[in-house]
């Protein structure tokens, strides 16, 4: 079906694709300046995919995401600072602290609680469905996860349940290890035996569509269609979203493997270059997105470079914001493990 | 008040509970177990059949439902059915249910009520018989109700329903036949606050769950010796009262645990080592844990009699810490 996308959606689409983009630049910078330790994930190469879907949600909608949460939550609009800042383990974090990277959430947005447990996203966004169908105000789940997932036993019986149910629940599968060097190259393929993810829905009577997951206009036609069913009562919708992994991405550590991005290469492809040239050429989605934005469009580069300037901006003072914030009090570890009531002693 | 069995008195609960409040739904097919009072449950799907759900067998799923639509705002009610099912859902319950309220700095809650029948029914066996509460203590942000009496299980059930936080009821099929006088109308009994069932002055006798009926009748033997048992119900182990249980122990000086989870790391271990640590002085001999040995339960009824803490194991123990 052919989807009518216009020019705001679009506008609205980059900003969030570029927010996305700088916004786990900067990330990676602060990894490797020390401002915090640990494993994290970032979403580069995958932004066309966030972006898309999340223009075509309500703000009831309910989101379930992963360990690799960041462009999720940045692109549905949670302020960037407080962002950094949990991701840092810094009091001015969402979650205080508490959470960091992996578990990164906005309840104000509409995200329930990030788990970072392979397939603990799908299987929250069963319950999160059910209670919005009991509700009953056309507002739907998403849960955005991973090829891995579908490794675990919980993914089955979720797939089955969101069925049986008729649970008004988005699957976004973010496929995005089709194509990679595999596991001898440092990357993490999907050791499924399903000839194709898509089997595995389809097998539970799931109506699933496979898209190119650096297209935005192919995403966002496909979650435009799979979300009007779903809020017309059909039950739930799988889409297989298919990104060539970043080179940047790796199962411990990521790294900048392609520099900070240059928007302008988007349009001076000869300059393209380095050891992952034909990546940044064929399967960057922000700089294959600047370019239909200019061909579809007839939007400026100008332009273009002036929306990335102003994301620059709000990413840098996100940042100092977040490297300001204090960490929070050692002995305020304890608390906050329940909900306090006069029904407690 | 009306003499009532624990089976009706969780239904009464739970039904005065959905009447009150539509967020609550009912996943499971099996609150009351296989045994005759079963059909007690009839009236909850009779009057609110649309709040009422039958799951597949997908204990990690159904969870994970449950769990989501807590954070979203509803209340359900999930039955796991025999508690040894639960740990098909053990990653929803402790890594997903437990955390979410702290790793999310107080942003995401989960009112959901976990219930299940634990312990030794009689000829479950191995993989029918556990006891997981003392798992579920080991792991932060799971509050842990165990009512020994109708009056307790409907008191308890409502709060547990109330309660923002992730709550694990665990009842015994043992305990669902069992008559007791219960208040009419809605109550809740809070959580935290133990109740001493049977007062005395020579030993006390910490129990849970079905173990609270099984000290009761040790109690009503020793009695016939001229020894006075006090019986503590702690009726939550967490939040646990302790400041009930070391009052009793500072009275009178000796202390039998007496728990249905295994005796390593069990529920007897651990009140035993707070009460060691924070009533030490008032200790006039070792603490006695009566629990189950750490053995995988056998279903040849001998073998498994052997094994079952009973009324005879209570009065030995006792008479240990007055030897």
């Amino acid at each position: 079906m052919a989807e009518k996308i216009t020019l705001d959606q679009s506008i609205s689409i980059f900003e969030r694709m570029l927010l996305m983009r700088r916004f786990e630049e900067a990330v990676l910078h602060l990894s490797h300046e020390k401002h915090f330790f640990g494993h994290f994930h970032v979403y580069i190469g995958q932004e066309a995919t966030g972006a898309a879907t999340l223009e075509v949600l309500r703000d009831d909608d309910l989101i379930l995401t992963t360990h690799r949460n960041h462009g999720h939550v940045v692109g549905r609009g949670a302020e960037p600072g407080k962002a950094f800042a949990e991701i840092m383990g810094r009091a001015d974090g969402f979650n205080g602290g508490r959470g960091g990277t992996l578990h990164l959430c906005d309840r104000s947005r509409g995200f329930l609680s990030t788990s970072a447990v392979v397939g603990g996203a799908i299987g929250l966004s069963l319950g999160a469905a059910f209670r919005l169908k009991q509700v009953n105000e056309g507002a739907i789940a998403v849960a955005f996860f991973g090829d891995g997932s579908l490794e675990e036993g919980i993914a089955m019986e979720a797939l089955n349940v969101a069925a049986l149910y008729e649970l008004p629940v988005l699957l976004m599968c973010e496929n995005n290890s089709a194509g990679g060097a595999g596991a001898a190259a440092g990357e993490y393929p999907s050791s499924e035996m399903a000839a194709k993810i898509a089997d595995l829905p389809k097998a539970f009577g799931i109506p699933t569509e496979v898209v190119d997951g650096e297209d935005v206009r192919a995403v966002y036609t496909a979650v435009t269609n799979a979300v009007e069913r779903i809020r017309g009562g059909e039950g739930p919708f799988f889409i297989e979203a298919i990104t060539e992994r970043w080179p940047g991405t790796k199962p411990l550590w990521p790294e900048l493997a392609t520099g900070i991005t240059d928007i302008a290469l988007a349009w001076e492809r000869e300059k393209i270059g380095g050891e992952h040239a034909r990546w940044i050429r064929d399967h960057d989605p922000v700089l294959r997105f600047a370019r239909e934005l200019q061909e579809f469009w007839d939007v400026t580069q100008d332009k273009i470079m002036e929306m990335d300037r102003q994301v620059d901006e709000q990413v840098a003072a996100a940042k100092n914001f977040a490297v300001a914030s204090p960490f929070p009090e050692p002995d305020s570890a304890v608390h906050g493990v329940f909900v306090q009531s006069e029904n407690r002693q | 008040m009306t003499k009532i069995s624990h089976a009706q008195a969780l239904v009464d609960a739970l039904h005065g509970s959905m009447a009150r409040d539509p967020s609550i739904s009912l996943i499971g097919s099996y609150v009351l177990g296989l045994g005759p009072l079963r059909f007690l449950v009839s009236k909850i799907r009779d009057d609110f059949g649309d709040r009422v759900f039958d799951p597949p067998c997908a204990e990690a799923a159904i969870a994970s439902l449950g769990i989501g639509a807590a954070m979203a705002g509803g209340r359900p009610f999930v039955d796991i059915g025999t508690a040894s099912f639960v740990f098909e859902a053990w990653s929803q319950i402790v890594n997903e249910a437990a955390n979410a309220h702290y790793m999310s700095g107080g942003q995401i809650t989960v009112p959901i009520v976990f219930h299940m029948l634990h312990g030794l029914r009689g000829g479950g066996a191995a993989q029918h018989s556990h006891s997981p509460q003392a798992m579920m203590w080991n792991n932060p942000g799971l509050e842990i109700v165990l009512p020994a009496s109708p009056r307790d299980a409907k008191g308890l059930l409502n709060t547990a329903i109330a309660s923002d936080n992730p709550t694990i009821v665990l009842d015994h099929a043992k305990l669902l036949g069992i008559e007791g006088e219960v208040p009419d109308g809605d109550y809740k009994i809070p959580f935290g606050v133990a109740d001493v069932k049977r007062e005395g002055s020579d030993v006390t006798v910490v129990a849970t769950s079905r173990m609270v009926q099984v000290a009761l009748e040790a109690a009503d033997r020793l009695s016939g010796d001229g020894i006075d048992v006090e019986v503590v119900d702690p009726r939550t182990i967490v939040p646990l009262d302790k400041e009930a249980i070391c009052a009793s122990v500072e009275k009178t000086g000796r202390l039998v645990v007496a728990d249905e989870t295994n005796v390593s790391c069990g529920i007897a271990s651990e009140i035993s080592a707070m009460v060691a640590e924070q009533a030490f002085s008032s200790l006039r001999a070792p603490i006695m844990r009566v629990a189950r040995p750490d053995v995988t339960m056998p279903f040849s009824p001998p073998l498994e009699d052997h094994l079952t803490p009973s009324a005879d194991k209570i009065v030995d123990a006792v008479m240990k810490t007055l030897g």
